[in-house]
């Protein structure tokens, strides 16, 4: 056994050595650049200036598709347009908040934004400590100090056009939502959906009935979590078994599977569509975007990129920036390939509704809602 | 992997008795693996093979036919140490295939070879540099502080490593394959957080109150599973894997009780911590390092005297090694199982007071990070010992410390660490490989070197101690 393992093992390194070297004859045939060309790629490229902005992710990393994701193109967008050096930290669990903000002070930062509610003890804790460096936190509103800027969205207004589009199309008068977890970013999107559903059926007096969320005793159906993707294809899957024809995962990645769900239902021969969150689906969720009837987008990418770039300027504030639909922070995507299936004077409605929150003249309320 | 083809015949029993025996061993193993060595122990020919790591570490005979979960638990010391070495190589290989500079390199590898293995050696060790000083000492820091801080910072992610990893390791000298440590770490953590943020306490008492209340937690969240397995006979490892999913959840809804929500916020997080509810820092407030650390180290000397000197560790570790030989010896096992995991479970739960209350301050449903599945891999590369745990945790705690530092400096992801710790799991658990690599001899060879001291050694204290 002994022996037979060391000529596997030298037969292992042959074939590995064989096929190391087959794949650079392959690939290594090309031209190399000049001695004196510039490196490439690297965060120091666009060396247009020595502002150093950085962020730290919560434990969902930036490939989450959702708020890391978004806050983390906006810093990468401001590299690009601003010239500015930027650094990252990705945190695998909550225990490397303290360590990665602090490695960002450390690093020389002159803005660190930290992404999520569960890092507002860090952030405040470093603020407070380091009044030189200034941190941008998104979707928490609880920190009041100079060297703090908070980022929070008024979500609710988007997902009320997401619900009144939705009740507006339905075929069967049942819409759904589900949420990863109970908690206020969450349930921001699914008060707004219900107020827009609700709004639908008394100015039409129809009998639209929303499935899994209960605005008034603030319950509804929960993943758990926001990775089990099997569940949200199987809750997803029993909303269109109670007659929904129109889903609204609130649980980042679980949404893809709704997504799937969507997908073999409609190749059952029935009509089912689904609403997309935090960014446009149509664009981002990768399958079945035909099937997406609009999305309720969180901006975070611009906010991230417009307090970047205030900074730069010298003219930083500690006001919390609220993205509204006034203000572009929230907005709903456009219908694309569904555009044939609403009805036809569905988006002279939708801008008149957003005309009246603008103005004030319709509340979304909902308990998530910034104070 | 059967080992024993490898293995030379036995000079001291002689191989004629043996062909016959071990096609029974092995059709036997098959059934029930501790059944067959309390034979083979009942027969006073050797040593039980699960009991003390050094047992297969010294190579001694049979013993290293220990069934595989026994011999993952039970590895040899320079099995461990090179298979760290081993996951660093590999680490730095996958550090260097992945980066972008090395990627453009080797697009032109045929003209100028070099370029490529220059980026492959900067790539790889410019993180490793930076895991260094991330984990070690900081050469390039302006002050003595920042210079010692990474040590620091490698002894605080250690503390609740080594606490849960000692729980695990317990465990398995009890014979019990603990993969609870998670839920017990957070249920721990959820007695001493509300103890830590609801009462308030005088100094002092406060503190050891919220210490206790963690151990409390962890115990029962533990010595439940001991308790189902002693009376049901349900197996551990499918009870602690379901446990941990309850704990997960529960921890969950409590966060969305207002009882453990801060006043005017639904948001799933506890108020902080009173300030005399945490450990207080160990070396000043400018580092993170805290008096949680010292517990881990008392809680380290606590199980060696407990596992090598004291009679219940002595009945637990007889319960391990062979629970049918224990029970005739008059040990009772049902109190032995519960007993092991309510030890364990409140050690895991040391690990839950040193995240609440030591760094995190604050009680979440990701307090507990994936330290309870880390500490399994800790227990396996301490061999299951208690200063063995206590080295692993130290190194394990200076991987995640220095990786923090490895990506905000080098931009290398923090996931290569994990694949690292997961390499060194692999190679602990398949030693022929490790040996294979190294052109290391055999166990059969080592214990010809060793002579009659393998043999002779009975499972007692003196050899445990040497692995501690």
């Amino acid at each position: 056994m002994k022996n037979s393992l060391r000529t596997f093992s030298r037969g292992t390194g042959l074939s590995a050595a064989v096929l190391g070297v087959s794949a650079l004859v392959l690939s290594g045939c090309g031209a190399p650049p000049a001695e004196d060309a510039p490196a490439a790629g690297g965060s120091s490229a666009a060396a247009g200036t020595d502002y150093l902005g950085c962020i730290v992710s919560d434990s969902g990393g930036f490939d989450d598709r959702s708020f890391n994701q978004s806050s983390y193109e906006g810093l990468k967008k401001a590299e690009t347009d601003l010239g500015i050096q930027t650094n990252q930290a990705e945190s695998q669990a909550e225990t490397d908040f303290g360590p990665n903000v602090d490695q960002m002070v450390q690093g020389g930062c002159n803005l660190i934004v930290t992404v999520g509610f569960l890092l507002a003890d860090t952030t405040k804790e470093a603020a407070e400590a380091n009044t030189e460096t200034n941190f941008a936190i998104v979707d928490d509103n609880s920190i009041d100090l100079p060297n703090v800027k908070p980022i929070i969205y008024d979500t609710a207004q988007a997902a009320f056009l997401a619900g009144y589009a939705a009740a507006a199309t339905s075929e069967t008068g049942k819409v759904a939502t589900y949420g990863g977890i109970n908690i206020p970013t969450v349930t921001i999107f699914m008060d707004g959906f219900a107020e827009g559903v609700n709004y639908f059926n008394e100015e039409t007096g129809g009998e639209v009935e929303l499935l899994g969320w209960d605005k008034e005793s603030q319950n509804g159906t929960f993943v758990g979590n926001f990775e089990d993707q099997a569940a949200g294809k199987t809750n997803t899957q029993n909303f269109i078994n109670e007659g929904a024809d129109i889903i609204m995962p609130v649980a980042g990645p679980v949404g893809s599977g709704t997504l799937d769900a969507v997908i073999e239902a409609n190749a059952g021969g029935k009509d089912v569509k689904a609403i997309w969150v935090d960014s446009d689906g149509y664009e981002t969720a990768g399958k079945g975007e035909e099937f997406i009837l609009t999305s309720v987008m969180k901006l975070m990418g611009d906010a991230v990129e417009d307090v970047i770039s205030t900074d730069v300027d010298g003219e930083f504030d500690n006001t919390p920036y609220v993205g509204t639909l006034e203000n572009g922070g929230v907005a709903l995507a456009p219908f694309h390939d569904q555009e044939a299936n609403v009805p036809d004077d569905l988006q002279a409605t939708l801008d008149g509704l957003t005309e009246q929150i603008v103005a004030g003249e319709i509340a979304v309320d909902s308990a998530a809602s910034p104070q | 992997m059967n080992r024993q083809d490898d293995r030379p015949v036995d000079p001291a029993t002689g191989g004629g008795a043996h062909p016959t025996r071990r096609d029974a061993k092995d059709a036997a193993r098959q059934d029930e693996i501790r059944l067959e060595t309390a034979a083979e122990t009942a027969g006073g020919e050797v040593p039980p093979p699960a009991v003390p790591a050094t047992t297969a570490g010294l190579g001694v005979g049979p013993g290293a036919e220990a069934p595989l979960m026994q011999r993952i638990m039970t590895g040899n010391a320079l099995v461990a140490f090179l298979s760290v070495v081993l996951s660093l190589i590999l680490g730095g290989l996958l550090i260097a295939v992945t980066d972008q500079e090395v990627a453009s390199a080797s697009s032109y590898f045929f003209s100028r070879p070099q370029d490529t293995i220059a980026a492959a050696w900067t790539a790889a060790s410019s993180a490793y540099i930076a895991l260094f000083q991330g984990s070690v000492f900081n050469f390039e820091g302006d002050t003595f502080t920042r210079m010692i801080y990474p040590l620091t910072q490698t002894l605080t992610v250690a503390t609740p490593l080594i606490c849960a990893g000692l729980g695990v390791a317990l465990a398995f000298r009890a014979g019990l394959f603990n993969i609870g440590a998670q839920g017990q770490i957070l249920i721990g953590a959820t007695f001493a957080g509300w103890v830590g943020f609801t009462l308030h306490l005088p100094v002092g008492i406060h503190l050891l109150l919220v210490i206790l209340a963690g151990m409390v937690g962890g115990a029962l969240w533990g010595g439940l599973v001991g308790l189902l397995k002693a009376r049901t006979g349900a197996h551990e490892v499918i009870l602690t894997i379901m446990f941990n999913y309850i704990a997960t959840n529960l921890v969950l809804y409590f966060l969305s009780t207002p009882a453990f929500q801060r006043p005017g916020s639904t948001n799933p997080i506890s108020p902080q911590l009173d300030a005399t509810a945490v450990y207080p820092p160990l070396l000043g407030a400018s580092f993170r390092l805290h008096w949680g650390f010292v517990v881990a180290v008392l809680a380290t000397v606590f199980v060696w005297w407990l596992l090598n000197r004291s009679t219940v560790g002595f009945e637990l570790r007889a319960v391990g090694a062979n629970p049918s030989a224990a029970r005739t010896a008059g040990v009772n096992v049902s109190k032995g199982y519960i007993l092991a995991m309510a030890i364990a479970g409140a050690l895991a739960g040391l690990a839950g007071v040193a995240q609440v209350s030591g760094t995190e301050k604050v009680l979440t449903s990701g307090v507990a990070a994936s330290f309870g599945f880390d500490a399994i891999t800790v227990a396996l590369l301490g061999r299951s010992s208690p200063w063995g745990t206590f080295a692993a945790g130290i190194l394990f705690g200076a991987f995640r410390a220095g990786g923090v530092a490895m990506q905000a400096s080098t931009g290398t992801s923090i996931d290569i660490v994990l694949v690292v710790q997961s390499l060194i799991v692999l190679f602990i658990a398949a030693p022929p490989l490790v040996r294979a690599l190294f052109r290391l001899p055999a166990p059969g060879a080592t214990r010809a070197g060793k002579g009659g001291s393998s043999t002779s050694t009975t499972p007692t204290p003196a050899s445990t101690g040497a692995a501690a």
